[in-house]
């Protein structure tokens, strides 16, 4: 596990500490703070599991953004998944969204109460199922960031090719460039630098970004999802700041190529277009979400089945959107700790495993912080 | 007449019965106090100090790398015997099987249990077979009830944690459950983790001679290091503090996890110890073990200290976080 | 998002698939996101799908740029 060991070692990042301690301080003398939002999930979790957080002073604030498309999936999209699951369907579903709440129930929930659900790690399993059961309906919850946007694409790429009539997909896709332009000219949010994603940077390349340097002036480095990766991104991110430059810093060059996966890229630009999508707590973004074209409409579920994604019911006490627009802190939630824990969770940011609210209970819980 | 699967039948007390009884339960389990069949054994134990547990057992699938529903069954009794400071004397088998179970399956089981019962050195004094219909239990279900007597100088209690005290694991966590969870359907991962199943009660008798010094032991099955810790420190005026870099962990166990998005602290081991101990006896407790193949990978993972029930971990990237009680099922993850 | 690991690839199969390896462990890995891939390269797999290649040089350039920092103590 060399790839992954030596990207965590702790002599290395005891000094990677220290060179952003000494930023830091470089940085206070200046009369300056820095606000870093981060807008990917596994950063979040990442951040979270090896505390990052607590080595970094008052200095710099890690932000977390909407980058867990868990978290900014609808109510909705998980009532129209258990409405299919009624109709006899078989709905596979990566295992992140079983305890996601919808309107009035999860996923696992329904699963309990006898409905056909099931987890899996790849969305071959649904093409597998699907091709040796031809009578049963199977759908697929195609979730996720560009990452995912391509290996589901694929999938559906061979059902096709293999003639799998059987299949379609709940799709809730959402892209990554359109939100961060949304973050970036909120007023509401005040965000000097951005952390960028490892992995969706390897479909997308490191075009997108540009623009939030040259038009936005902020400075942004793409890092990998080790430890060392993201300490050595906010180093690099420090750096840019205090010598006033302004970049997209590609730091995951191990994996991102400038120009970014192009295969994936013609896959998905033959499948899907883009399409506006709604984005749990932010609201409509356009352009932010892909829908599968129309000659394609035989695997999109709402389609096949004739259904609409309701929009689902929000419970009104519910800060989810503040904290994914990175305003609210979870424990600014007034249901933090409280209503809303990972047990018995009220919205999504609490449930996904890397939703902020739960890394935040899980890890860094105010009042039982470590240091 | 043979049969290749259990039908209803064979859970009805009549010929069908006795048949299984007769074929399949006494030539492997009928030297000792079930010779005769009685409808409860007479032991005569070498103490009247004795502990008394039970455990059910419910895995999917039945056969995973390292074992079975048997000798998972024989091996979790024994050892929740051995980490109370008991030395386990007899279990008893009580068995749920499915109808349409086929009998090469409920023969390996059995031959499992009988070989691990004899491994550690335990007889089954007394069991009870019942058949559901199709689609009523997961193949098999197995229940164990133990019976030990109290080994002399342990006193064990989770009141008894102290600062400064060393946090001390016998070997590599979280192998079971990631070895279960790999060979289930859906995940399709191939070469993957053995299962750890396996028994500690010779690493509880190697320290008996130091027992004073053993403040709580515990066997991190469900909900693994993280369940474990958690709850010996609830309630008392002491954290936890363990050293991520110090935990050992099976290249192929680290590898599901890392695929799979699954956090080792929260995963079961079936056959290891995490033992709190005054510190002096840090060195002795870990060399005993060592010396025992079943402890070869033991190790001081932490420290207590000063605190308010909390568990802390110190990251490879030398940070602070907090360890939580898993919150249930454990789901692989893309995000 | 997005969760991913470096695996190495053992072999290729000619219906787009192959098998990669982790620390002993294997998995079937969809290789239709890959360009030209061969056994013993290394692949980013998330979700049963090699999402792009680990350039290893890269990988170890920046190995020693950490190993580097390790020893000397400085950044």
């Amino acid at each position: 596990m060399r790839y992954i060991d030596k990207f965590r070692d702790p002599k290395a990042a005891a000094q990677i500490r220290d060179s952003i301690s000494l930023l830091c301080r470089q940085l206070e003398e200046g009369g300056r703070t820095l606000r870093i939002m981060e807008v990917c999930g596994s950063h979040t979790m990442a951040i979270s599991r090896y505390g990052i957080r607590s080595v970094l002073g008052p200095t710099v604030r890690l932000i977390s953004g909407p980058g867990c498309p868990v978290c900014v999936t609808t109510p909705g999209y998980i009532d129209a998944a258990i409405e299919l699951a009624r109709t006899g369907a078989l709905i596979l579903s990566f295992g992140d969204l079983l305890n996601v709440p919808g309107s009035m129930l999860t996923l696992a929930q329904a699963r309990s109460q006898g409905l056909g659900v099931e987890t899996c790690y790849s969305p071959l399993t649904a093409l597998e199922i699907a091709a040796r059961d031809r009578k049963r309906q199977v759908v697929f919850l195609g979730i996720g960031f560009e990452t995912t946007v391509g290996p589901v694409i694929a999938m559906v790429d061979r059902a096709h090719r293999e003639g799998i009539r059987n299949l379609s997909v709940l799709t809730a896709f959402k892209r990554v460039p359109p939100v961060l332009h949304a973050l970036v000219t909120d007023p509401e949010l005040k965000i000097d630098a951005f952390l960028l994603p490892a992995h969706v940077s390897a479909i997308i390349g490191e075009k997108p970004y540009q623009v939030l340097a040259e038009r936005y002036g902020k400075s942004c480095v793409i890092a990998g999802f080790e430890p060392l990766d993201i300490l050595y991104g906010i180093n690099g991110i420090l750096q840019q700041a205090l010598s006033n430059q302004v970049r997209v810093d590609n730091q995951y060059n191990r994996v991102v190529k400038p120009a970014g996966n192009q295969r994936a890229s013609r896959l998905i630009e033959m499948y899907l277009q883009p399409s506006v999508a709604d984005w749990r707590g932010i609201g409509q973004i356009p352009f932010s979400g892909y829908e599968l074209r129309e000659q394609w409409s035989a695997f999109d579920a709402p389609r096949r089945f004739d259904m609409v994604v309701p929009e689902g019911h929000v419970n009104p006490g519910c800060r989810c959107g503040d904290v994914l627009r990175g305003v609210s802190t979870p424990p600014d939630c007034p249901l933090f700790g409280k209503a809303c824990m990972p047990s018995q969770p009220v919205g999504p940011c609490m449930v996904s495993s890397e939703g902020t609210c739960a890394a935040y209970y899980r890890y860094e819980r105010p009042g039982v912080k470590p240091e | 007449m043979k049969t290749d699967t259990i039908q209803l039948a064979h859970g009805g007390g009549g010929r069908l019965s006795r048949d299984l009884i007769q074929t399949e339960i006494l030539p492997r389990f009928g030297q000792g106090p079930l010779r005769d069949l009685p409808d409860g054994a007479s032991l005569d134990l070498p103490d009247s100090r004795v502990v008394f547990t039970t455990d059910s057992f419910v895995v999917r699938p039945l056969e995973f790398p390292g074992g079975n529903i048997g000798n998972l069954a024989v091996h979790g009794t024994v050892n929740d015997l051995a980490v109370c400071g008991a030395s386990p004397l007899w279990l008893s088998l009580g068995l749920i099987l499915e109808e349409g179970l086929p009998m090469p399956l409920l023969r390996r089981v059995l031959d499992t249990i009988r070989d691990s019962c004899s491994a550690c050195g335990v007889g089954i004094a007394t069991g009870d077979i019942k058949v559901v219909e199709q689609g009523r239990c997961d193949g098999m279900y197995v229940n164990t009830a133990g019976i030990g007597t109290r080994m002399p100088g342990f006193t064990l209690s989770p009141g008894r944690i102290r600062a400064g005290d060393s946090v001390i694991v016998s070997g590599n966590i979280a192998d079971h459950g990631m070895a279960v969870l790999a060979v289930r359907d859906n995940l399709g991962f191939k070469d993957g983790p053995s299962s750890d199943s396996g028994p500690v009660h010779r690493l509880v008798s190697a320290i008996q001679d130091i027992a004073p010094s053993i403040r709580f032991m515990r066997d991190p099955t469900r909900g693994g290091l993280a369940a474990v810790v958690n709850e010996m420190a609830s309630g008392l005026p002491v954290d936890v503090r363990i050293r991520e870099a110090d935990v050992p962990s099976d290249p192929r166990t680290r590898a599901v996890a890392e695929m799979l998005g699954l956090d080792l602290f929260h995963v079961a081991s079936e056959g290891r110890v995490v033992a709190v101990c005054d510190p002096a006896v840090t060195a002795e407790v870990i060399d005993r073990w060592r010396k025992l193949s079943e402890g070869s990978a033991a190790g001081c993972i932490g420290t207590v200290t000063a605190g308010s029930g909390r568990v802390v971990i110190e990251t490879l990237a030398g940070g602070t976080r907090l360890l939580d009680v898993p919150a249930g099922e454990l789901l692989p993850r893309i995000c | 998002m997005c969760l991913a690991v470096p695996m190495k690839l053992l072999d290729i199969a000619r219906n787009g698939f192959g098998t990669a390896e982790l620390d002993g462990v294997t998995h079937s890995v969809d290789l239709s996101l890959i360009d030209q891939p061969a056994a013993g390269d290394y692949v980013i797999v998330h979700a049963g799908f090699a999402i792009e290649k680990l350039d290893t040089e890269e990988a170890e350039a920046r190995i020693d740029l950490f190993g580097e920092l390790a020893e000397s103590g400085r950044t």
